[in-house]
């Protein structure tokens, strides 16, 4: 019998935590560019997303506000002279994911500013994508960026993607206290004033990250972004125990003393889905019968379709994300006010970590919009992001199994990851220790000047940038024992990972508690939407979870969604 | 001191031109109006049999090609090559050429252009480009005039790919350090005997072969 706190959990609407009972609804699970429907084991603990916050009634006035009224700085326009030379950076086409409606934030805040500039006799401004080393934004993703009448007035010259490898477009500042090379664009260094205009989707995102890392070349961003680095690092999410955060604030602040920085940070809901797929959104308890028919229809075209049509559709459907806060003003007391916001949306406290954790993995990454996600993505997913979406202490115990649920293709996109290719098919068959890959290959193919050239005039991801994707699922390897991928369509992927597979969730389930024990507890991190769990350790306070008896459950099972809808509203 | 090569196809690689262009500069620049008329109408004449000699084997279309040069002074045609790059090659250069060997010169590569045009058409080319060195045809003079026979080995297909490893066994270069960049099929052994072949502009064959075996793909057009 358990526990009247446990029962009462159980029934509580606005938790979100759901255990799973006999008659539980089954849960609706990413499989790529695919739906499951699963029965997860009696006991299993869902945790879901907290509901997207109200977005602001009015985003242009909240802009105004936030620039007339900045933190630790004078007001945006005090700070403009007739004939200043401006350099204003955005972030790229990452953020957010997958890519917001138009009109994106960031057109909305570059046209109060530009008219500001204007108003202002600032006529020599640039916009700067802060891309680092990601891949250059398409012309077309440029104006869907900014809007057609910014696009007009700056595109080709005064609106451009930064280049890290162009030897005349970068300007070295002096060095952090820890020897850490500090080079910025040298247009946005020689500004009078250089306005960063970011999109916080998660903590990770924005404060000393923007400028110091979205504006710097490879040299600089060697500082941090470095297995030693990730491996120090508790939590990408939690800025105060990131040993990343730590390197990239003092390369920020240097670039702080050189530079006059005014930061305009906007934070976004967690509404990734609306309309006909807002079910998305909802925990399964929650569904209508008109909820189940949309997704049985949803599985059964998306079934139907190949492969690459799935990924155009998924890839067309922009995000229904509102814009929740705007701040402005020097780096740090702004980047404390959008942590806050952003922790308010995404937390979600949980208590007590599990034995096997299952992430449903969907068709994006940061480093995939418009592309396919390849195996090294998917690596970076499961174990960089959402093994990290934590403040601090993951969902998975020490030594526990996390289950990927994806098709694992061996398939790439030659035009946005070329050095991914050669990574996966040369470098992971010889070793997958990321200190070795680091010390033996990573500037070969920093220096690979086919990929140099690439990044700087095609579309794709420096030579670097692969490693860096292994490193940041450093933490997640080094922290489980086992990583299986249910669903795997292959062998071959799952195993120069250094993974194991399964045909379907109820056999990795299987082979988890093979491993970890018939009773073992197990979670499943209902993403998307976005969220980052709150996992509290070692408190009086009771676990989510009740211990399960070994008999409790029989791992899961495909089930169609109306045939077994559980106890639904 | 460097220990790896970066080597350039030229034709239709960093330059937008080929042999032909080339020889039609020369003969269109004879000297004689006979000489102009003789030459140019006879050029003509062989387009068809130049383009499908081209396609089908680039070796047989080389030594074809190059007969016409027979009778011409190798002064003329020293003097002509410097027209000819002024006038033709240098404007005909891929601009994002210049990029693409300014990024190999920095990742510590020696530049090399190998070409099946004749050497004394791609030295001012090579000099413009900052190239360490050049390899390519030379032409058989006898008495100051061109034969019209190419001193061997000719420069096409494998023999690239065989003159490329003597170079880099004389110059103590790690082939499979090196880099090869080439737009033609028909240069699949020079691509195939580096560590880092890239397809640049490449043609239908090449990039389907490039894709096969995931070798990176340049458009600098």
């Amino acid at each position: 019998m358990r526990p009247l706190k446990t029962l009462r959990k159980l029934k509580d609407e606005e938790s979100h935590i759901v255990i799973t009972e006999k008659g539980s609804p089954p849960r609706v699970i990413f499989y790529g560019e695919d739906l499951w429907t699963e029965n997860l084991p009696v006991g299993t603990r869902v945790i879901h997303a907290r509901p997207p916050l109200e977005g602001l009634p009015n985003v242009r006035a909240a802009i105004r506000y936030a620039i007339n009224h900045p933190e630790e700085m004078e007001p945006l326009h005090a700070l403009l002279e007739p004939g200043m030379k401006v350099t204003i950076a955005v972030d790229d086409i990452s953020l957010p994911l997958p890519p917001m409606r138009t009109p994106d934030v960031r057109q909305q805040v570059l046209e109060i500013v530009l008219e500001l500039l204007a108003d202002s006799g600032v006529d020599d401004v640039h916009i700067v994508i802060a891309n680092a080393l990601h891949r250059r934004m398409t012309e077309a993703e440029m104006k869907r960026m900014v809007g057609q009448k910014i696009f007009d007035a700056f595109y080709p010259d005064r609106f451009y993607n930064h280049d890290a490898e162009d030897p005349d477009g970068i300007v070295e500042l002096e060095r952090t206290s820890e020897n850490e090379v500090v080079a910025i664009n040298r247009r946005a260094a020689e500004s009078d004033l250089l306005i960063y205009v970011n999109i916080n989707l998660v903590p990770m995102d924005g404060g000393h990250k923007s400028v110091g890392t979205g504006l710097a070349n490879y040299e600089s961003l060697r500082a941090h972004h470095n297995p030693k680095t990730i491996r120090e690092t508790d939590s990408y999410m939690e800025p105060s125990r990131s040993k990343l955060h730590q390197s990239t604030e003092r390369i920020g602040r240097v670039i702080d003393k050189h530079l006059k920085v005014f930061h305009i940070e906007t934070v976004l809901n967690n509404k990734m889905f609306d309309g006909q797929m807002d079910f998305l959104m909802k925990r399964e308890e929650d569904f209508t019968e008109f909820d189940r028919l949309k997704l049985q229809a949803m599985q059964y075209a998306l079934k139907r379709m190949p492969r690459a049509a799935k990924r155009k559709l998924f890839h067309s459907v922009p995000a229904a994300y509102d814009v929740i806060g705007v701040f402005a003003g020097a780096t740090e007391p702004t980047h404390r006010k959008t942590l806050e916001l952003s922790w308010k949306q995404y937390s979600v406290p949980v208590n007590g970590q599990s034995d096997i954790v299952i992430f449903g993995m969907t068709h994006i990454s940061p480093y995939n919009v418009n592309s396919i996600l390849n195996p090294l993505l998917l690596q970076v997913n499961g174990l960089g992001y959402y093994f990290n979406m934590n403040r601090g202490v993951p969902v998975v115990k020490k030594g526990g199994v996390i289950i990927l649920c994806h098709p694992a293709y061996d398939e790439f996109d030659p035009e946005h990851h070329p050095s991914y290719i050669e990574f996966f098919n040369r470098l992971l068959p010889e070793t997958r220790d990321a200190m070795v890959l680091e010390h033996k290959y990573e500037r070969e193919f920093a220096r690979n000047p086919s990929y140099v050239h690439l990044y700087r005039k095609g579309n794709a991801y420096h030579g670097a940038h692969p490693f860096y994707m292994w490193y940041w699922g450093e933490n997640g390897r080094q922290h489980v024992s086992k990583v299986i991928v249910a669903g795997s369509e292959n062998n071959h992927v799952p195993e120069l990972m250094g993974w194991e597979r399964a045909d379907t969730l109820s056999e990795a389930i299987d082979m988890a508690r093979g491993f970890m024990g018939r009773n073992a507890s197990i979670s499943y991190v209902h993403i998307p939407p976005i969220l980052i769990t709150d996992v509290k350790v070692g408190s009086k306070e009771e676990p989510d979870q009740p211990a399960l008896p070994p008999s409790a459950g029989t791992g899961a099972s495909a089930t169609p969604p109306a045939v077994r809808a559980g106890p639904a509203k | 001191m460097t220990s790896k090569a970066a080597f350039y196809d030229v034709d239709g690689t960093l330059v937008r031109t080929n042999i032909v262009h080339a020889y039609a500069y020369y003969a269109m620049n004879r000297g004689s109006i006979t000489g102009i008329a003789l030459r140019t109408l006879s050029t003509v004449a062989g387009i068809p049999a130049f383009k499908l000699l081209d396609l089908t084997n680039r070796k047989v279309f080389n030594e074809f090609f190059y007969r016409y040069y027979a009778g011409l002074s190798e002064d003329r045609l020293l003097t002509l090559a410097e027209d000819l790059f002024e006038d033709v090659l240098k404007s005909a250069i891929y601009k994002e050429a210049h990029d693409l060997i300014a990024e190999a010169r920095r990742a510590g590569c020696r530049i090399v252009l190998v070409s099946g045009a004749l050497d004394f058409t791609i030295q001012p080319l090579a000099r413009h480009l900052g190239a360490d060195d050049v390899i390519a045809n030379k032409m058989q003079f006898v008495g100051g005039l061109a034969t019209g026979k190419v001193i061997p080995p000719i420069i096409e297909g494998a023999n690239k790919a065989n003159v490329i490893r003597d170079y880099c066994v004389r110059e103590r270069l790690s082939l499979d350090q090196c880099f090869a960049y080439s737009d033609s099929f028909s240069d699949y052994a020079m691509l195939a005997i580096v560590g880092r072949p890239t397809a640049v502009n490449p043609d239908m064959r090449l990039r389907s072969v490039a894709r096969a075996y995931n070798w990176p793909v340049l458009d600098l057009r």
